[in-house]
């Protein structure tokens, strides 16, 4: 019987302990949207508009090669492997819109988001974890700056603009590798091909990767921001929230994409 | 009327009483230090004067304006009349020491740019720091990293200046050289001083009066001749440097034999 209890406690103690981590990201979100007017251009803050550009360098800009790479990787073993089976039954043509249909709906914007998460979740965790050990956040409460306007908006702002143009980017270059690979194997010019991708691809394929991409990134972001956030100690808790960001945000980007991909799924044409 | 006004504060950490009803004032234009050894309570109550915690119970008035009820809008306000000096300087490292200096003008005033420059460099010249203004903090010293929290605590020319240990961690030359800078930013921005140390040779230097903080409450509150002639058996312990346990080697040979003897019993 003891033990019985003891194992409804822990389950409630570990439920308890996840609803305030989403009532933490829920709190943190809604002061990051009401300050996201500061980092606007002309009609808020200069100073966060060029913290938000520097952002949007360091989470988007510089991450650019990494996600063109990973995506032709990705790309090209999506060909494969549906070559493989497609070609069995005289389906080779078949590989284009799995290839295109595939990145623009599903792969394009997880692998954007699992590339971000390692790079930049971890980042941001990092950076504001250490200037909560150097009372760096302390000194800009007492100078009477919000923490949340400062550091968070600036970083949400660069994560909303940024996170779908690198999905469209993984896109286009995921799409390329499907290209090389169909070059390769039947010859297939670049223009036909690109006509086989467009007349595969509707506008809500995108639009749906798109969507997903937008949420993925506040994902990344508030799960980054609430690590380094609760970080209390010395560096060791530094590294332990790095830790956390990633895995935390890359969870629940998975999840969100299972959530998506069930309404869309839903909501769509059958 | 005072400029600070500290009644019945209680703070408490997961059930332990940290800070036990103090009560304190600070004068305009005094400069009071808060004085007392490891785990006193400091560093809680500093964190509570300056509004980045909230007390179980009891209140911090600055400036009339009761700091642990207030909206976040007055407590902005008031916050703009604190300058604050931390233990580890806080500088922020992706600024260079202008920039830092800078940043509470550029914000917090419509001051013209030109104006905002000759304004950091007279603060910077007032703590020696003028050539220094192009590095970044992680090129200076100690001592002028010190100095730099201690022009950008100036920048809003500050009613209340605040400093959290200002000579730990540094030289006594070093220390000595914080301890004039301090009496001559006093002297010179006409403004109230609070210094949390536990350094006795600073706070007597620079003191115009001395809180005396012990286990979370104040054993005595006085003139510096008070404190120092004071009989009461903890601020004698503190001033005369009487440490409370000797590591002796008779303790270690005790622990040995009682660890030896349990070894023993346990198979």
């Amino acid at each position: 019987m003891a033990k019985f209890t003891e194992a409804v406690e822990s389950v409630g103690r570990a439920t308890l302990d996840r609803l305030d981590y989403v009532g933490g990201l829920s709190i943190g979100f809604w002061s990051a949207v009401r300050a996201l007017p500061t980092t606007l251009p002309f009609m808020g803050n200069r100073y966060r508009w060029k913290a938000s550009i520097v952002q949007m360098l360091q989470i988007g800009v510089e991450a650019v090669p990494m996600v063109g790479l990973m995506a032709m990787c990705c790309g090209f073993i999506l060909a494969l492997q549906g070559a493989s089976e497609l070609r069995r039954v005289g389906a080779m043509s078949l590989v284009i819109p799995l290839v295109a249909i595939g990145f623009t709906r599903e792969v394009g914007p997880l692998l954007t988001a699992i590339a971000v998460s390692g790079r930049s979740g971890a980042a941001i965790s990092a950076e504001i974890g250490t200037m909560m050990v150097t009372e760096e956040i302390d000194t800009l409460k007492v100078m009477a700056f919000d923490p949340i306007e400062f550091v968070v908006a600036p970083k949400l702002l660069a994560g909303l603009i940024t996170i779908p143009c690198l999905t469209a980017v993984c896109n286009v270059c995921g799409i390329f590798a499907g290209w090389i690979f169909m070059f390769v194997s039947t010859r297939l010019g670049l223009k036909l091909y690109v006509h086989n991708v467009l007349t595969s691809l509707v506008l809500r394929d995108v639009v749906s990767g798109l969507v997903k991409s937008v949420a993925f990134a506040v994902i990344i972001v508030l799960v980054g921001c609430l690590e380094g956030f609760s970080v209390r100690g010395g560096p060791e808790a530094v590294g332990r929230s790095t830790t956390a960001a990633v895995v935390k945000s890359t969870f629940l980007v998975i999840v969100a994409d299972v959530v998506f991909t069930a309404f869309f799924y839903l909501t769509g044409k059958h | 009327m005072s400029i600070i006004s500290v009644r019945d504060l209680v703070v408490e950490y997961g059930g332990r009483r940290v800070l036990d009803g103090l009560n304190l004032e600070v004068e305009p234009g005094e400069t009071m230090v808060l004085l007392g050894g490891s785990g006193a309570g400091k560093s809680t109550l500093l964190r509570n004067l300056l509004g980045l915690e909230r007390p179980q119970s009891g209140s911090v008035v600055i400036k009339g304006v009761d700091i642990t009820c207030c909206s976040p809008a007055e407590l902005k306000r008031v916050r703009r009349s604190i300058g604050v000096s931390f233990q580890s300087a806080a500088l922020f490292n992706s600024l260079t020491v202008e920039d830092n200096v800078a940043l509470a003008l550029r914000e917090h005033t419509s001051l013209a740019p030109s104006i905002i420059q000759l304004d950091v460099w007279m603060k910077l010249a007032a703590v020696g720091l003028e050539d220094s203004g192009k590095l970044y903090p992680q090129e200076l010293s100690g001592g002028m990293r010190k100095r730099a929290s201690v022009a950008r605590a100036l920048a809003l020319d500050p009613e209340i200046l605040v400093f959290d240990e200002p000579s730990a961690g540094l030289d006594p030359i070093v220390a000595a050289e914080l301890d004039e800078l301090i009496l001559f930013s006093k002297r010179v921005f006409q403004m109230t001083v609070v210094v949390v140390t536990h350094e006795l040779a600073s706070a007597f230097r620079i003191a115009d009066r001395i809180a005396m903080l012990y286990n979370g409450t104040f054993l005595a509150v006085g003139t510096k001749d008070e404190i120092r002639v004071s009989q009461n058996p903890h601020i004698r312990q503190f001033l005369d440097r009487v440490p409370d346990t000797v590591a002796t080697s008779h303790v270690v040979e005790s622990f040995m034999e009682k660890y030896l003897r349990s070894s023993e019993v346990t198979p």
